[in-house]
């Protein structure tokens, strides 16, 4: 072999130190998951509605001027063997007031289904400003079968959206459900 | 590029042959070409590798222009037949123009251009460039070589199980999710990724190896900043890989687990984000497109200074400016998502961040320029691959900037627009730095004289030939005509036909290629030591051709006088 005048120790140290960053990047590729719902969750980005608690909510100004259209917008999953529509397609509502709208949904089938539902808001930009107090979508739904049951969504849009050059000229926003099935067990 | 003091000169090339007499202990063919941990051995391997999956490759872009010549569905029936679908339906004839489309992009990518730049003139000239005996964990070199392979294979297995509508992986390249996860049963897509896992492997170990190589393994007196242009280009694609690499494998692995292992990165019924899967993929795949041609661009620059008998015109900036393309690459995938839905602020950081990238690649088509400026040119056969180069590249880069904009991609978005422009920067930009390379080093590498005269025709014939394939594509994405589809209106028909056309001239060429290399072989001149004669600096030229199966084993001593 080659007569090398380079420890082979400095090689190593290198290469591992390499190696070391390969697999840091390996691990950030990870992390970018949960840090991506958390950016979502904190900007809105993507369209993710925030949340806000009662007393939040009960605090906000009402802007009484400015109607703001919300329309809603139903969908199951393709395994999902419910029927699932909003009472009202749409709903206006005082910017800062706080409204409650109702979505049906029906086991369609002779045996339980479990199912969560995940939510989206059009257009991206007032994802940050549409909040909800308390949502169906909070927590799984379990029906039995045939059975059909009235689920509420209590939401405000949030005034600052009326300092947001983005999106203050906005006349409607959507709220988009889908439902998705949960299987048995402690898988979500 | 840095000279080498003329004492060495003496020592390099008059010993050369001495030294062979003690050291030139080739092993037996078995060992020597399956076993092997000799840099230039291993990229010889990679060369040939890349050629073969190129040709497979390119064959597959035949088929697909076959198809795409005349309106309407006329050859995927036969060909799903070929491969082993009797009677294919409409859906599954379909699904295997996504299969096509999906090999084409994977092989081109992973298989060809990557393994012929950094592992094929990467292996071979990056060690003896800085005086270096060999890579430094020359072992290492041997499996990210044969990994590569395997992970080849793994991608030609997957054409034959089932994916879904029918056979192969019909994913395309960045196989996002859902279709590569609910959308795709079967095991041809795990098949697809797990070809990914191994060939990134190889590729991270081969960044390792390069980096360690390039800090440590340095000759007496070869700074940094004394270093060939082409060693600073693959120094940049090695972190490039570094840091990319993993980001996609970890990305693929979710992916590997969301098909088979019940997770849910990227299933919203699980609380995931199919779009998630797009940032990551990008993450890697926007620095990915600049690991294809950074080292085309140190090629060109070794070329253009070569021929031009010149020193590159900013040497500094040029090495810099690789640098810079290489941190700004990294924030600026989202210009690929423009449709995803991102706000207007973000669609402006992302398209600020991309035009700024334009500024580091200008800085290198001048220098460029600014190098052959007053030269003694002489158009050698590397040196007019090199210029056409640098004008394809150019072509696509003009492209790239417009499709930078956030509003302008809106429209044009997953067009032929943006097929004209990627093909422009890397089937014809570098795929004719591969070629400029090949004819630049091939008589080192083999001992043997390439006809000049073929590799002037396959030039001209090829630059003809990937223009009309490529340029009427720009002419179709404006008018609409949607990537990824085996059919278009018969409006569209003329400049597709004249495209499919286009191909058979480019592939034409491709037979002088060939057959160039079998003359070098059969009747090719013996080819001296530096064939390039004045302008050729590096230290590649003071070894005799091919090398010797060693090299320096007395270290080369770079003086402080030398320059670049």
């Amino acid at each position: 072999m080659v007569v090398t005048p380079i420890p082979a120790g400095r090689n190593a140290r290198v290469g591992l130190m390499a190696l070391t960053f390969a697999v840091g990047m390996t691990g950030m590729g990870y992390a970018a998951v949960p840090l991506y719902r958390m950016f979502c969750q904190a900007t809105g980005f993507g369209g993710t509605p925030r949340r806000a608690s009662e007393a939040t909510a009960a605090g906000v100004r009402v802007v009484a001027g400015r109607k703001m259209s919300i329309r809603f917008d139903a969908n199951v999953d393709p395994g999902m063997k419910w029927a699932f529509h909003p009472e009202a397609t749409t709903q206006t509502v005082a910017i800062g007031a706080r409204s409650i709208a109702f979505f049906t949904a029906e086991n369609t089938t002779d045996h339980d289904i479990t199912g969560a539902a995940s939510y989206n808001i059009a257009p991206d930009e007032a994802a940050r400003y549409f909040t909800k107090v308390q949502c169906f979508c909070f927590t799984r739904q379990t029906l039995r079968p045939h059975e059909k049951v009235r689920m509420p969504v209590t939401y405000y849009v949030d005034p600052k959206l009326l300092d947001d050059p983005e999106v203050n000229t906005l006349q409607q926003i959507t709220l988009s459900y889908t439902f998705h099935p949960v299987e048995a067990g402690p898988k979500g | 590029m840095a000279t080498i003091a003329s004492e060495f000169q003496a020592h390099g090339a008059g010993d050369a042959h001495a030294h062979d007499d003690h050291h030139e202990h080739k092993p037996s063919f078995f060992a020597r070409w399956f076993m092997s941990t000799n840099h230039k051995d291993i990229g010889t391997l990679y060369l040939i590798f890349a050629i073969m999956a190129g040709i497979i490759g390119g064959a597959i872009s035949g088929l697909m222009r076959a198809e795409l010549a005349h309106p309407g569905i006329q050859y995927l029936g036969h060909i799903a037949n070929f491969l082993g679908i009797k009677d294919a339906s409409f859906d599954q004839q379909l699904h295997l123009w996504n299969v096509l489309i999906t090999a084409h992009g994977l092989i081109m990518v992973f298989f060809m251009v990557m393994p012929a730049m950094i592992g094929g003139f990467g292996n071979w000239f990056v060690p003896i460039m800085i005086g270096a005996p060999d890579m430094a964990f020359p072992r290492m070199n041997n499996i990210s070589f044969w990994l590569t392979v395997a992970g080849f294979c793994s991608l030609m297995l997957s054409a034959f199980v089932p994916g879904g509508t029918g056979n192969g992986a019909g994913i395309g390249w960045t196989a996002y999710a859902p279709l590569s996860t609910s959308g795709s049963q079967g095991p041809a897509v795990d098949f697809a990724i797990f070809s990914l896992h191994l060939a990134g492997a190889g590729s991270i170990m081969g960044a390792i190896n390069f980096i360690t190589t390039i800090f440590n393994m340095r000759a007496p007196g070869m700074t940094l900043h004394k270093m060939p242009l082409f060693v600073w280009s693959v120094l940049v694609t090695a972190f490039l890989l570094l840091l990319a690499l993993p980001v996609l494998a970890a990305a693929i692995t979710m992916l590997i687990t969301d098909r088979n292992f019940h997770t849910t990165f990227f299933d919203p019924a699980g609380g995931g984000d199919p779009i998630l899967f797009q940032h990551l993929f990008w993450f890697f795949g926007h620095p990915e497109v600049y690991i294809m041609i950074l080292p085309g661009f140190g090629i060109i620059s070794q070329i253009i200074s070569t021929f031009s008998k010149k020193p590159v015109f900013g040497y500094l900036g040029m090495a810099y400016a690789m640098v810079a393309i290489g941190v700004v690459g990294f924030v600026v995938w989202a210009h690929h998502m423009y449709t995803t839905g991102l706000s207007e602020d973000v669609k402006m950081y992302f398209t600020t961040a991309t035009m700024v990238i334009a500024v580091p690649t200008g800085i290198k088509i001048f220098s460029w320029i600014a190098t052959m400026w007053g030269g003694s040119i002489s158009f050698k056969s590397p040196m007019v691959w090199a210029i056409g180069f640098i004008f394809l590249f150019t072509v696509g880069g003009v492209t790239g900037v417009e499709l930078a904009n956030g509003g302008l991609d809106d429209n044009l978005q997953d067009t032929y627009y943006v097929v004209a422009h990627f093909h422009y920067v890397l089937s014809l930009g570098a795929v004719t730095a591969l070629f400029a390379g090949f004819y630049y080093w091939f008589p080192k590498m083999s001992g043997r004289w390439h006809s000049e005269f073929l590799a002037h025709l396959h030039f001209w014939v090829f630059f003809v030939g990937v223009n009309m394939l490529f340029f009427p594509m720009h002419f179709l994405g404006q008018q609409g005509m949607p990537r990824r589809m085996p059919d278009y209106t018969p409006a569209l028909a003329y400049w597709n036909h004249f495209a499919s056309v286009g191909y058979m001239v480019m592939a034409s060429s491709m037979v002088i290629f060939f057959v160039n290399i079998a003359y070098a072989f059969i009747a090719g001149k013996k080819a001296e030591g530096n064939y390039w004669g004045e302008g050729a600096t590096t230290l590649e030229w003071t070894l005799s051709s091919p090398p010797p199966f060693h090299q320096f084993e007395t270290l080369p001593v770079i003086s402080d006088s030398d320059h670049h």
